[in-house]
């Protein structure tokens, strides 16, 4: 019975812990708490991805009201894969979680703290998980709210307006997808995925579906900051406390692409968006854009945090261009580097985290000759930097390897060209760091400067490990990607 | 009622929805950027209620005799939806005072010159 009930158990464990830690005054016992819950799910998770590989695409009805009248929770292997992630990412910060924010956080909101990084889990696990659109909707506010609280806990005053300015574009987002899901609905007459997938062919004519397809389009592209809806992105990564950059950049995103995967392909379906509607060529020529003009920019950014975000905005544009292809083969490369990527920025964020701790700062000029110091750390930041740009042998090889060949297979050779160019981009601006850190002369104020916990090093290094295992061995993750872009498509690889 | 005239609550939606639009995108003052965002967000609260009715429809309740009523579904969403939507304005005016207090302004103006000074 318990392992029919995991779908709905991996929600309701964040959900359930997140009031007890609001209990729990005590910060450490608050800690202890949504540690065990966010491991309770990394577990769970695990389970989940197991049951779908032997026995396929998993349904839950909540309440046991059968869909489509009843919320259906729908997992198949991209859904697992995504669950997967935010599990990992989640379950890995916790641990990290506790010094970083007594040095980050203001004693008295420490409850309140991990209160709403449960909550931001349980949505993000939400929205991967249902199968229904206004479902996903309420799970899409759920983890937003959540996550403006935690940016707006920032120690600089700028952490509230880059909340602020997160809260005004993330709504209107939030509403967009609201407003399409009510089109759709007056269409259909139903909110189920599936059923609407079924419904939706017979009206795909109509003006209103259309309008539906694009306010969706645009309101989940500006919850996964593609180019050039990303504004929000860089100023609420660069101002939260070092592990919520680190939570949020490495899964909310991410999540967001699943979400657009999961309307464009089951409830769209892949005809009505790439030929009638031509999101393709849209999201392609807009990936390109985010990738070149975000890496440039980030080659000129002195504070690391906002490097990295900028960073982010360009490593969307790649998981967006694979997408944009509408193949298998671009798919599957896009959900390849969805998972890097998650594990690499979740690492980088980390690694900038343990800076943060011994420096109190993420600017750029005061880490001359940090690697003296905080070997260990740098050691991680520079194996992240390495995968980052995609050296062989770590996971963003990985993802460049299996989306170039996507290109190529779909006869898009200057996306090749353009994906090494980036490449480039990226190793200028992770040598910055590496020159400061490595070759500048240390200043008078970093011999106080030790090396970060283990208990913060070793998350790190974990997932370091996962980037450099999966650079290694890809067969499992490319296996796990490969179903899961067959499900989207519907089509086998060749 | 039918033609233009007769669809007079989309209009009602869509004057809103540029009003609340408008007000975010264009005004300086948190306070108004969040009024303007509500509007907004109840601009879709009308959408779904509007498309709910049906002509000649009573109120969704069973009773001898009422064939046709209006379907309750959206109004039920838009309970959720409002809730959501009560929840976003009192984060944001909470975070405008938070900004206040840390800024001394609520002009999103002052605010960027005071970040450029930082």
């Amino acid at each position: 019975m318990l392992i029919s009930d995991l779908p709905v158990l991996q929600v309701v464990i964040p959900l359930a812990a997140a009031p007890v830690c609001l209990l729990l005054r005590n910060p450490r016992h608050a800690w202890a708490c949504a540690l065990i819950a966010s491991w309770l799910v990394l577990a769970i998770a695990l389970m989940l991805v197991q049951r779908v590989h032997a026995v396929g695409t998993l349904s839950y009805a909540i309440g046991a009201w059968v869909a489509p009248w009843g919320i259906e929770y729908r997992i198949d292997m991209a859904g697992a894969l995504m669950v997967l992630v935010v599990a990992i990412i989640g379950a890995l910060v916790m641990p990290f979680a506790r010094r970083s924010i007594e040095h980050e956080i203001l004693e008295k909101c420490t409850g309140l703290f991990y209160t709403c990084y449960l909550l931001c889990l349980c949505g993000l696990l939400g929205m991967v998980v249902t199968g229904d659109a206004f479902n996903l909707f309420v799970f899409l506010e759920i983890s937003s709210l959540s996550s403006y609280v935690l940016i707006s806990l920032g120690s600089r005053r700028r952490a509230l307006t880059a909340a602020y300015q997160y809260l005004i574009m993330g709504t209107i987002g939030a509403t967009f997808i609201l407003i399409g899901v009510g089109l759709l609905y007056m269409m259909t007459g139903t909110l189920n995925m599936v059923d609407l997938s079924q419904r939706l062919p017979e009206v795909a004519n109509t003006r209103t579906i259309m309008a539906a397809f694009a306010f969706v389009t645009v309101g989940v592209s500006i919850k996964l900051a593609l180019f050039p809806l990303h504004q929000w992105l860089p100023n609420a990564y660069t101002d939260a406390p070092s592990v919520v950059s680190a939570f949020i950049a490495a899964t909310a995103t991410k999540v967001g692409v699943y979400v657009l995967l999961r309307f464009f392909f089951t409830v769209f379906g892949m005809q009505f968006s790439f030929d009638a509607m031509h999101v393709g060529e849209i999201l392609m020529l807009l990936a390109v854009a985010g990738i070149l003009i975000a890496s440039l920019v980030a080659v000129f950014q002195d504070n690391v945090k906002r490097m990295l975000a900028y960073s982010s905005v360009a490593q969307i544009g790649y998981i967006i261009l694979g997408i944009s292809m509408a193949s298998a083969a671009g798919v599957s490369a896009g959900m390849i580097h969805l998972f890097n990527h998650a594990m690499i920025k979740g690492a980088l964020f980390l690694a900038i985290g343990c800076i943060f701790l011994r420096l109190g700062s993420a600017e750029l000029r005061d880490m001359h000759g940090l690697a003296r110091h905080m070997p260990w750390t740098m050691a991680a930041f520079v194996a992240g930097g390495l995968s980052l740009i995609g050296i062989p042998l770590t996971s963003g090889f990985i993802s460049k390897w299996y989306l170039a060949s996507a290109a190529l297979s779909g006869g898009y050779w200057p996306l090749v060209v353009l994906i090494l160019a980036s490449s480039l981009i990226g190793l200028i601006y992770m040598w910055r760091v590496v020159e400061v850190a490595y070759f500048h002369v240390p200043g008078t104020m970093m011999h106080k400067v030790r090396e970060a916990p283990a208990v913060m090093l070793i998350p790190t290094w974990l997932l370091i490990g996962i980037n450099l295992y999966v650079g290694m061995d890809a067969s499992l993750i490319t296996d796990i990607t490969r179903q899961g872009a067959e499900i989207l498509i519907g089509e086998a690889l060749q | 009622m039918s033609g233009l005239l007769g669809l007079y609550n989309y209009w009602i939606v869509i004057i809103l929805m540029m009003t609340g639009f408008y007000a975010v995108i264009a005004r300086p003052n948190l306070i108004k950027q969040i009024i303007g965002l509500f509007i907004f967000q109840t601009s879709v609260f009308i959408l779904f209620i509007s498309m709910a009715n049906i002509e000649g429809g009573t109120a969704p309740i069973i009773k001898e005799g009422i064939r046709l009523y209006s379907n309750p579904l959206p109004h039920v969403l838009i309970l959720t939806a409002i809730v959501v939507s009560l929840a976003t304005t009192a984060l944001g005016l909470a975070l405008v005072v938070r900004i206040k207090e840390a800024y001394g302004t609520i002009n999103e103006d002052n605010i960027h010159v005071q970040d450029e000074e930082d």
